[in-house]
C-alpha cells in the first residue's frame, strides 16, 4: 500500500508535533509517524502514573483531528524519498512532496567494566523504563554521568518511589558554576533547574565524580564510584548512568543527506531554515544537534512553516532558533567529557552488547568495516547504535554502515513488499 | 498519583497486573527484571535503552519472537516469554 501526503513528519516528540501542527494550519495534509506507541518524544513521553506537564498535554491537543497521527509506525527503509514503515500488523510506504525528520536522539551510553550486569541501565533510560511502569518503589538508584538531564531523570525516579542515593556529575564544580552562572540567560531553562532542585531536596549532587566499576554476579550489586577523594563502593539496586545524548542521523543518512561531522558524534545538516542537503527534506530537533526542548519546539515550528510553503513566517523564527541554539555551545562546553571515561573499559569489557564482543577483540582493526568482518562488532539488532557512538566517542573509529537499510531489523515480508516494484522483470 | 485501570497478563506463564499503558517491560520487571534474554554467551541481560535502540529488552509476545518488550504495551491476556 502506498500513502500519499503533502508532510510526512518522523518523529512525535516536540519538533515532531510543533512541525506538524505548523504545516497543517497552512493547509497541508500531514502524516505524522513514530515508532512509539504514543506521541511525546522523549521529554514528554507518557507517564503511566503521573499528568503530562501543561505545555505536553497542550502540544499534543494541538495536533488532535487536524493531521494523521500514526503510532507504532517505525521508519525502517527509503527509496529516494519514498519512506517504509513497518507497523505491527504490516508496512506501508509512504510518498510526501515534504519529509521532516524530527529523529530525536538517544543516550550516549560507554562501556565501563560490569556495564552489562541487568539493574545498569542509561540515566534518561531508567527514566523511559519508569514512566512505562517499570516498578521503583524503595529500589535504591546511584544515577551517574553528564548532564542536566542526570537532574531531570532522578526528580522522575523520585517521583516513582526511587531511594536516589546520589547524583555523580563528571564534570568538575567549576564547570558546573560555570554553566549555573549562565542559565539565567534561558529563563525557561532556570526556572526548570530550581523546580528540580526543589525536587531533589536531600539528594546529594557529586561533581567530578563517576562510576569506574558496577559488581555483582548475575544482576547488579553495587558500584565503585571515583572522586577527589579518591575510590568508594556502594550497594544499589540500580545504576542510572548516562553520559549525554547523540543525535539519531540513520534515517537521514539512508535518505543521502549530508551529515555535519564537528564532533565525533554527527548530526543531520541543515541551512538556516533547515533544509537538508536532499531536495524536499527537512530536519528539527535533536537530529541537527543536541540542544534541548526549546530548540526543538521552535525548529519544529521553522521546519513546518518551510513545508507548508510559508517561508517568511520561517523566517521570523530564526533569531529565536539562534538563542535557543547558543544554549547548545553552552552545554557542549561545560560538560565535555573527562578523559578517563574514555579508559574505563579495559580488554574484557563487552564492548558489542548484541554480539558479546570484547574491547580487546577489536585490537587491530582500523574502522567500522573491519571491526563487523573480525570480531561481528555492530552486526546485531541494534546494528551498532550503542557500540558504534561509544567506540567513536572512546577515540577507536566512527561509526560505519550508516547507509545500509533496514534502518532496524524488520520483518522480510516488510522489505519484499516495498522492494518487489523494482525487481526487473526477466524475459523469457 | 492517580488511580488507574490495570491489565493482567501471563510472563513466563506467572500472572501479574500492571497499570493500562504500561509497557511489556514493566510488567517483566515484576516476573524476571534481571533475565529478559540470553546474550550469545549465555549471559543474562535486561532493558539497557528504555527507548527502543538497544535492544536488550528482546522477548517473545504472543508467539512473535524478537520483540523490544519496551516498546509494546501490554494488553489484555497477553503471553510473554523471556528469552524469546
Ligand atoms: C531517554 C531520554 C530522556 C530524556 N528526558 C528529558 C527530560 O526529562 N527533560 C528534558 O528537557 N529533556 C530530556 N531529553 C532530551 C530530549 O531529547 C529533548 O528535550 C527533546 O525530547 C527533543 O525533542 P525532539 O523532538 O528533537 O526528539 P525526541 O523527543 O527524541 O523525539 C524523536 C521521536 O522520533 C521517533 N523516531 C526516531 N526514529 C524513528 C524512525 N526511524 N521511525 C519512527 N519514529 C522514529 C522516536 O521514537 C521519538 O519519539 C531526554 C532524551 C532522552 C534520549
Ligand atoms: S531497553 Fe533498549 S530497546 Fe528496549
Amino acid at each position: 500500500m502506498v500513502e500519499r501526503c503533502d508532510v510526512a513528519v518522523i518523529g512525535a516528540g516536540p519538533a515532531g508535533l510543533a512541525a506538524a501542527r505548523t504545516a497543517a494550519g497552512h493547509g497541508a495534509r500531514v502524516l505524522l509517524l513514530d515508532a512509539q506507541p504514543r506521541c511525546g518524544g522523549q521529554v514528554w513521553r507518557h507517564d503511566v502514573a503521573h499528568r503530562a506537564p501543561h505545555a505536553a498535554r497542550s502540544a499534543i491537543r494541538a495536533v488532535g483531528g487536524k493531521v494523521d497521527w500514526r503510532p507504532h509506525h517505525q521508519v525502517v527503509a527509503a527509496d529516494g524519498r519514498r519512506l517504509l514503515a513497518e507497523t505491527p500488523e504490516g508496512a506501508v510506504a509512504i510518498e510526501a512532496a515534504h519529509v521532516v525528520l524530527a529523529t530525536g536522539a538517544r543516550e550516549l551510553l560507554l562501556p565501563f567494566p560490569g556495564w552489562t550486569l541487568p539493574g545498569v541501565t542509561g540515566a534518561g533510560g531508567l527514566q523511559a523504563l519508569a514512566k512505562q511502569g517499570w516498578p521503583l518503589a524503595g529500589k535504591r538508584v546511584l544515577v551517574a554521568g553528564s548532564g542536566p538531564l542526570l537532574l531531570a531523570a532522578a526528580a522522575t525516579l523520585r517521583r516513582h518511589g526511587a531511594e536516589v542515593l546520589g547524583i555523580h556529575e563528571q564534570a568538575s564544580a567549576a564547570r558546573v558554576a560555570a554553566f549555573a552562572a549562565q542559565l539565567w540567560r534561558w529563563p525557561a531553562r532556570a526556572l526548570q533547574a530550581a523546580r528540580l532542585r526543589a525536587a531533589l531536596t536531600g539528594v546529594p549532587y557529586r561533581c567530578g565524580s563517576f562510576v569506574r566499576r558496577a559488581f555483582g554476579t548475575t544482576q547488579l550489586e553495587g558500584v565503585e564510584l571515583h572522586d577527589a577523594h579518591g575510590t568508594r563502593q556502594i550497594a544499589c539496586d540500580h545504576l542510572a548512568v548516562g553520559y549525554g545524548l547523540v543525535p539519531n542521523i540513520e534515517l537521514a543518512a539512508l535518505l543521502g543527506c549530508a551529515l555535519d561531522h564537528d564532533t565525533v558524534h554527527p548530526r543531520v545538516q541543515a541551512d538556516e531554515l533547515l533544509r537538508t542537503s536532499v531536495p524536499g527534506v527537512l530536519a528539527a530537533g535533536e537530529a541537527v544537534g543536541v540542544a534541548g526542548l526549546a530548540a526543538a519546539r521552535i525548529e519544529g515550528a521553522l521546519a513546518g512553516h518551510v513545508a507548508g510553503g510559508n517561508e517568511a513566517a520561517a523566517r521570523a523564527l530564526r533569531p529565536a532558533r539562534v538563542r535557543a541554539r547558543r544554549f547548545a555551545a553552552l552545554l557542549a562546553r561545560q560538560f565535555a567529557l573527562d578523559p578517563r571515561l574514555r579508559a574505563l573499559a579495559d580488554a574484557g569489557t563487552i564492548v558489542c552488547r548484541c554480539e558479546d564482543v570484547p574491547l580487546a577483540a577489536l585490537d587491530g582493526c582500523v574502522d567500522a568495516r573491519s571491526a563487523r568482518l573480525v570480531a561481528r562488532c555492530g552486526m546485531g539488532a541494534c546494528q551498532g547504535r550503542i557500540c558504534g557512538a561509544a567506540l567513536a566517542e572512546l577515540g577507536r573509529f566512527p561509526r560505519g554502515g550508516l547507509r545500509r537499510p533496514p534502518l532496524f531489523p524488520a520483518r522480510l515480508a516488510t522489505l519484499a513488499a516495498f522492494l518487489q516494484p523494482t525487481i526487473p522483470e526477466i524475459e523469457p | 498519583m492517580t488511580a488507574h485501570a490495570s491489565v493482567r497478563l501471563q510472563v513466563d506463564g506467572q500472572p501479574v497486573e500492571v497499570p493500562e499503558g504500561a509497557s511489556v517491560a514493566a510488567a517483566v520487571a515484576r516476573v524476571a527484571p534481571t533475565r529478559f534474554r540470553d546474550s550469545v554467551h549465555g549471559a543474562p541481560r535486561a532493558p539497557l535503552c528504555g527507548m527502543g535502540v538497544c535492544f536488550e529488552c528482546r522477548v517473545r509476545i504472543d508467539g512473535r519472537v524478537q520483540l523490544r518488550a519496551c516498546m509494546v504495551p501490554v494488553r489484555e491476556g497477553m503471553q510473554v516469554d523471556t528469552h524469546g
